[in-house]
Parts: C-alpha cells; sequence; structure tokens
C-alpha cells in the first residue's frame, strides 16, 4: 500500500507528541504539580498513531484509562490535555475528567473510560447510529487485552458483526493487565483468534509498526463504509512503563524481566518509523531530529499553559451536569 | 380527553416522535411482536432499521444506544428493570457520568424504559422497583408514571429531553385506563391527584391508585387527605409537597420500592429538613419490606404498599 510522504512525516510527528507529552507527564508527576494517577502511552504510540491517521476528521474513536495517546493521535489540542491533566478550566473536560478521561470531543472522541471495556458498547452505537442514519462516518474503539476478557467486548462484537456496524475494534495488546500477564488471562494465543467467532476478520499486526497499523485500519475503514461490518485488529505491543504513575511500589522484576522490557525497547516504534523515513529518504536525520525537538518544544509549551490556566472555581462544581439543567435537589 | 389505556398511551407516544423525529428509534428484546405489550405495530410502521429486536446483551445494547445518542439520535430503549443489572456499567459509568466528566463535551439524548413487574408471581428476578439507586447517582432523570396521561406526556418529553432518562413504568398500570392529556408534561412538576386538608399522600407510580383509594376510604371516616403524585424523581417537584405539607401538617410516603433508602426515605427527609415546622405529627413511609420478593403469593403480597397499610399509617399520623 502507498502512504503518501505526508502521511509518513506525520506518524513521526504525531508519535513525537506523545512521547514528549509523556516524557513530561512522568517528570511533573514527579515532581507533585498533578494528582492522582496517570498511565503512560510510551511504547504504544504506534497503535493509536497508524490507526487514527487512517481516519477521517468526521470518524469517530473512543478508548480508555490510558487515555493520551488517544486524542492526541487524532489532532486534539496539546495544550488542553495538558492543562486537563493539571485539573484547570482550559482542559478538555474543564479540569472535570482528568488524565485518565482526556476526551476532545472537537476532534471526535466520545469518551475515554476509566472501567476497561466500558466505550466498546458505546463506540458500537456510534457505528449503529452511522448505520440507521445513513451516514458516512466508521466508529473505532481502542482497548487492551485485558478488557478484551470484559463481557461488554464479547457483546459489542456480536451486535456489531450482526447488524454489521462500521466498528472497527482496535485491541491495543501490552500483554499486561497492570501485572497479570497475557498468558495468564486469556484462553487464546492472540485476541484477534477470537474474530472467527464473531464473524468477522480478525487481524494480528506489529503494533510496534506505525505504517503496517495504518495499513491493516485502512483494509478495515473500507470495509466498514462499504457496508461489510465491523474489524478486529490486534495490535502487539509493550508497555515501556509501569501500569501508572504511583505504582512505584511494584517491582515489575516479579512479573516480567529487565530482559524483556529491553528487548521491546529495542523495538521502540519511533525508531522503527524514524529509520525508515531515513532509509527511503522522505526526511533527513536532521529533519528528523527537528521534528523531535519541536515536539519538546510543544511539550514546554503545553506545560507552561497548563500551569498559567486557573483552577475551576466553587461555582462551576455544578456546572456540566445537565443538558437541560434542573434545580439542585 | 380520549381515555386510553396505559400501554396503549406507552405506544402512542413512541409512535407519535418516530413520526416528528426521523432521528428517534426504539431497540429492545422481543420488541417487534410487543411482547411486554408497548410496542405493537410500531415494526410494521417504522421498519427494522428503527425498530431493532436486540440479542440478549443488555451492557452491549444499553451502552450501543449511549453511544447512538452521542452521535445525533435519539434512541429508546425497552427493558425489563430487573434486566438493568447486567447492564449497571453502562448505566452508571457512562450514561450518568459521561457529560460531567467531559465537562459538558458529551450530549446523551437517551431513554430508558424500563418495566416494573412485580406483585404478580414473577419472584426475586423479575420483580425489581430499583428507582431509588439510580435517585442516588447523579446524571440521569428519572419519570415515574402513574397513569396513562403521564405515560404517554412524560415519555414525549424524555425523548425530547437532550439528558438521559430513565421511566420506571410499573407494569401493574399497563392494562389501567385513564384520560390522557395529548401533550407532553413537564418534567418537576408534581401532579396534585386529590385536595385534602388533614394530610399529605405522596405516592409514587402504581402507589399513586392505591394512595387514591385509600384517601376515598378515609374520606367516609372525615379524613380528608391530599394525594400528589410527583411524576418524576429527579427532578423532584419538592416545593408542590412542601406546601402540600404546611397546609396539611401531615406526611405519609407510599412506595413500592424497598423501605431503605427508597424514594419516600429522600421525600421524608426533605420535609424533615424544610419542613420540620409545618409537621404535626411524625412522617410515615408505607414501603416495601426489606426482603426480597417470595414467589409464593401468600407471602409476595405482605411485601407491598396496600391500601390497608396506607389508611392503618395514615390513622396513626392522624391520632
Amino acid at each position: 500500500m502507498e502512504i503518501t510522504n505526508d502521511i509518513q512525516k506525520l506518524m513521526l510527528q504525531r508519535m513525537w507528541t506523545i512521547r514528549t507529552f509523556e516524557e513530561k507527564v512522568m517528570e511533573v508527576h514527579e515532581a507533585g504539580e498533578f494528582v492522582g494517577a496517570a498511565h503512560p502511552y510510551i511504547g504504544e504510540e504506534a497503535v493509536a498513531v497508524g490507526v487514527c491517521l487512517a481516519l477521517k476528521d468526521t470518524d469517530y474513536i473512543a478508548g480508555n484509562h490510558r487515555s493520551h495517546g488517544h486524542p492526541l493521535a487524532k489532532g486534539g489540542s496539546i495544550k488542553k490535555a495538558m492543562a486537563e491533566i493539571y485539573g484547570k478550566v482550559d482542559g478538555y473536560c474543564n479540569g472535570k475528567g482528568g488524565s485518565m478521561h482526556l476526551a476532545d470531543f472537537s476532534v471526535g472522541i466520545l469518551g475515554e473510560s476509566g472501567i476497561v471495556a466500558s466505550s466498546v458498547p458505546v463506540a458500537t452505537g456510534a457505528g449503529l447510529a452511522a448505520k440507521i442514519g445513513k451516514k458516512d462516518f466508521v466508529s473505532v474503539v481502542f482497548f487492551g487485552d485485558g478488557a478484551s476478557n470484559q463481557g461488554a467486548c464479547h457483546e459489542s462484537m456480536n451486535l456489531a458483526s450482526i447488524w454489521k456496524l462500521p466498528v472497527i475494534f482496535v485491541c491495543e495488546n501490552n500483554q499486561f493487565a497492570i501485572t497479570t500477564s497475557y498468558q495468564n488471562s486469556v484462553a487464546v494465543d492472540n485476541v484477534s483468534d477470537r474474530a472467527p467467532a464473531y464473524n468477522m476478520p480478525g487481524i494480528l499486526v506489529d503494533g510496534q509498526n506505525a505504517e503496517a497499523m495504518y495499513e491493516a485500519t485502512t483494509e478495515a475503514v473500507k470495509r466498514a463504509r462499504n457496508g461489510e461490518g465491523p474489524t478486529l485488529i490486534e495490535g502487539l505491543t509493550y508497555r515501556f512503563e509501569e501500569h501508572s504513575l504511583g505504582l512505584g511500589r511494584v517491582r515489575r522484576g516479579e512479573y516480567r524481566t529487565e530482559e524483556e522490557i529491553d528487548k521491546w525497547r529495542e523495538r521502540d516504534p519511533i525508531l522503527i518509523h524514524k529509520k525508515k523515513l531515513i532509509d527511503r529518504g522522505v526526511l533527513s536525520e536532521e529533519e528528523c531530529d527537528e521534528i523531535e525537538k519541536n515536539s519538546y518544544a510543544e511539550t514546554e509549551d503545553a506545560v507552561e499553559f497548563a500551569r498559567n490556566s486557573s483552577f475551576p472555581e466553587p461555582e462551576d462544581l455544578f456546572e456540566d451536569m445537565w443538558a437541560n439543567p434542573i434545580p439542585k435537589p | 380527553m380520549a381515555e386510553k389505556i396505559f400501554a396503549e398511551a406507552i405506544n402512542e407516544a413512541i409512535a407519535e416522535e418516530m413520526r416528528r423525529d426521523q432521528n428517534v428509534f426504539i431497540m429492545g428484546e422481543d420488541i417487534r411482536l410487543s411482547v411486554y405489550g408497548a410496542t405493537a405495530n410500531l415494526y410494521n410502521e417504522f421498519g427494522d432499521e428503527r425498530v431493532l429486536d436486540t440479542p440478549l446483551s443488555e451492557n452491549g445494547f444499553f451502552g450501543a444506544a449511549i453511544g447512538a445518542s452521542l452521535v445525533g439520535m435519539r434512541p429508546i430503549v425497552e427493558t425489563v428493570t430487573s434486566f438493568m443489572w447486567v447492564a449497571m456499567d453502562q448505566l452508571i459509568s457512562q450514561a450518568a457520568k459521561m457529560r460531567y466528566m467531559f465537562g459538558g463535551q458529551a450530549t446523551l439524548p437517551v431513554v430508558y424504559r424500563a418495566s416494573m413487574m412485580y406483585g404478580s408471581g414473577s419472584a426475586a428476578h423479575h420483580s425489581d422497583r430499583p428507582y431509588p439507586m439510580f435517585m442516588n447517582m447523579p446524571g440521569i432523570k428519572i419519570a415515574v408514571p402513574a397513569n396513562p396521561s403521564d405515560a404517554k406526556g412524560l415519555l414525549k418529553t424524555a425523548v425530547r429531553d437532550d439528558d438521559p432518562v430513565i421511566i420506571f413504568e410499573d407494569a401493574n398500570l399497563y392494562g389501567t385506563r385513564g384520560e390522557v392529556v395529548e401533550e407532553e408534561i413537564p418534567f418537576g412538576k408534581a401532579q396534585i391527584v386529590k385536595e385534602g386538608t388533614d394530610c399529605t399522600i405522596v405516592g409514587i407510580a402504581g402507589s399513586v391508585n392505591l394512595s387514591l383509594s385509600a384517601a376515598k376510604e378515609l374520606e367516609k371516616e372525615g379524613i380528608s387527605a391530599e394525594v400528589i403524585n410527583p411524576r418524576t424523581l429527579v427532578p423532584l417537584d419538592k416545593e408542590t409537597i412542601l406546601n402540600s405539607v404546611e397546609k396539611t401538617g401531615r406526611l405519609i410516603v407510599v412506595d413500592p420500592a424497598h423501605k431503605v433508602c427508597s424514594a419516600a426515605s429522600e421525600i421524608s427527609s426533605i420535609v424533615a429538613e424544610e419542613g420540620f415546622w409545618f409537621l404535626q405529627s411524625p412522617i410515615m413511609k408505607v414501603a416495601s419490606e426489606q426482603v426480597h420478593i417470595p414467589y409464593t403469593p401468600s407471602l409476595e403480597k405482605l411485601v407491598y404498599p396496600n391500601i390497608e397499610k396506607i389508611i392503618t399509617a395514615t390513622k396513626k399520623v392522624m391520632e
């Protein structure tokens, strides 16, 4: 499949955006600049970026608690993302959602859910709306290998298949549900092996390869828009960091080896993609470095923006509850 | 005003809203053949794309309704209250919380019609009246129609409302007849079903009719009871209740839900907090006993509010 130079460059740029964003989030979390948990997407960037760049602006996505990569891959505002993590009024959700719910509806996000698999039925419903309303959009949902064991996934895949909905189920298989390994929790070798049970294609993709994710998604989108129904894409990837910031007490050596982590770090999705671009002459080494440098600068700007934004006022507590407000009880 | 049967009023509201707005559609289990009685002929008129029989996957299709509503549709979901338990994640984590959690970005005009089948030998797994649990969770509007007019008017309002709504339909009312006002009934406006001066009886859903029957009996004994139908529990029209208690000085709340943390508990607490000085006697709750619903008729009939219990409670507050 021909992938345009612009898309190839954008892949590198968006992956760097996510990487530098996440590194900064880890740094400012360590410094105590925001409260609560945060789940770094480092190592998995190629999945969200490859998928989202194969979509139109009018297509929808939904995601999970590891929520930072999805809006940034779809082109959401970096500043608003950081402000949300800081709990500020200029965040996507006016500070009410935080790290696990970085949902930017302006770029077609239907929610990032803190309950794993909970956004899978929601995204399926957007696909239903496309079918009933005879609209052209497709709906994509990101979920993990852990979430794949939830009933919500099973019910949604069955619904999407019997109704032939334009839904793409993207399993980000990072091989761990916190500390529980894939091998100890999933009965089949690959999550995508389950697809035939729902009478839909199941595609296993190298999740460190943004272009492979892009190609698989492009095929799935074509099927979806042609009314041929859903596809399950499994991006086999790896979580370079721990499940969540603040989980330092979990010694990773007890559930995965340093050798394993190092082996996967060699398969860094950014380095893999960068090498391709240089080998093909799409970008020079210097141009790649420029993209990296710009990402760090943009992230710095986002942190400054977040720091300077205000916390919500007490009167904001009751805002955003209702579309048609009702009296306080 | 024409007289209509409760289930027929629901059916008319659905059909009228589907004719009015192409974005309205309905889904649920066995609705094409109207197994639960309120969806007859919809399939014939609107076809398979707007009248969807679903697999037995409540968590899946309750959530799909949410997703469809987020992108411009106005789904109506038919279900039975006891089947809501397997879909609680979608109702709570998504429908109730989504708008607030995303800072007002999400708009979810989705309606769940949940029928409460109780008092008919359906046992513990088919007899739930769970609206108090949803009153406790912010984010969902709750309607409890008590007559055919409510059934139609509140459903039409629900479909046009931009927030998630659950309508708890008392299945004991499905076959009852009453005059129907052919217009939307606003949320948060209680109905004074019968005026009175000695005590206020607030009934929930099917308990409104029981309260009215009790009030008629009490009238013979010289007790003038005012009967109030709140129509919606979220929002709750506390002004109408407080104004009535200010006039009568006594309150009985009749609620088919379990007594602990019930709608009756909430209404009682509001009156205790905001209308304490109106009261001439303690508030009485007549609600379901804190046991599961037994199958056998000899025990099931002991669980729920009934006319005798309401009369006994009223006489107690009148002492």
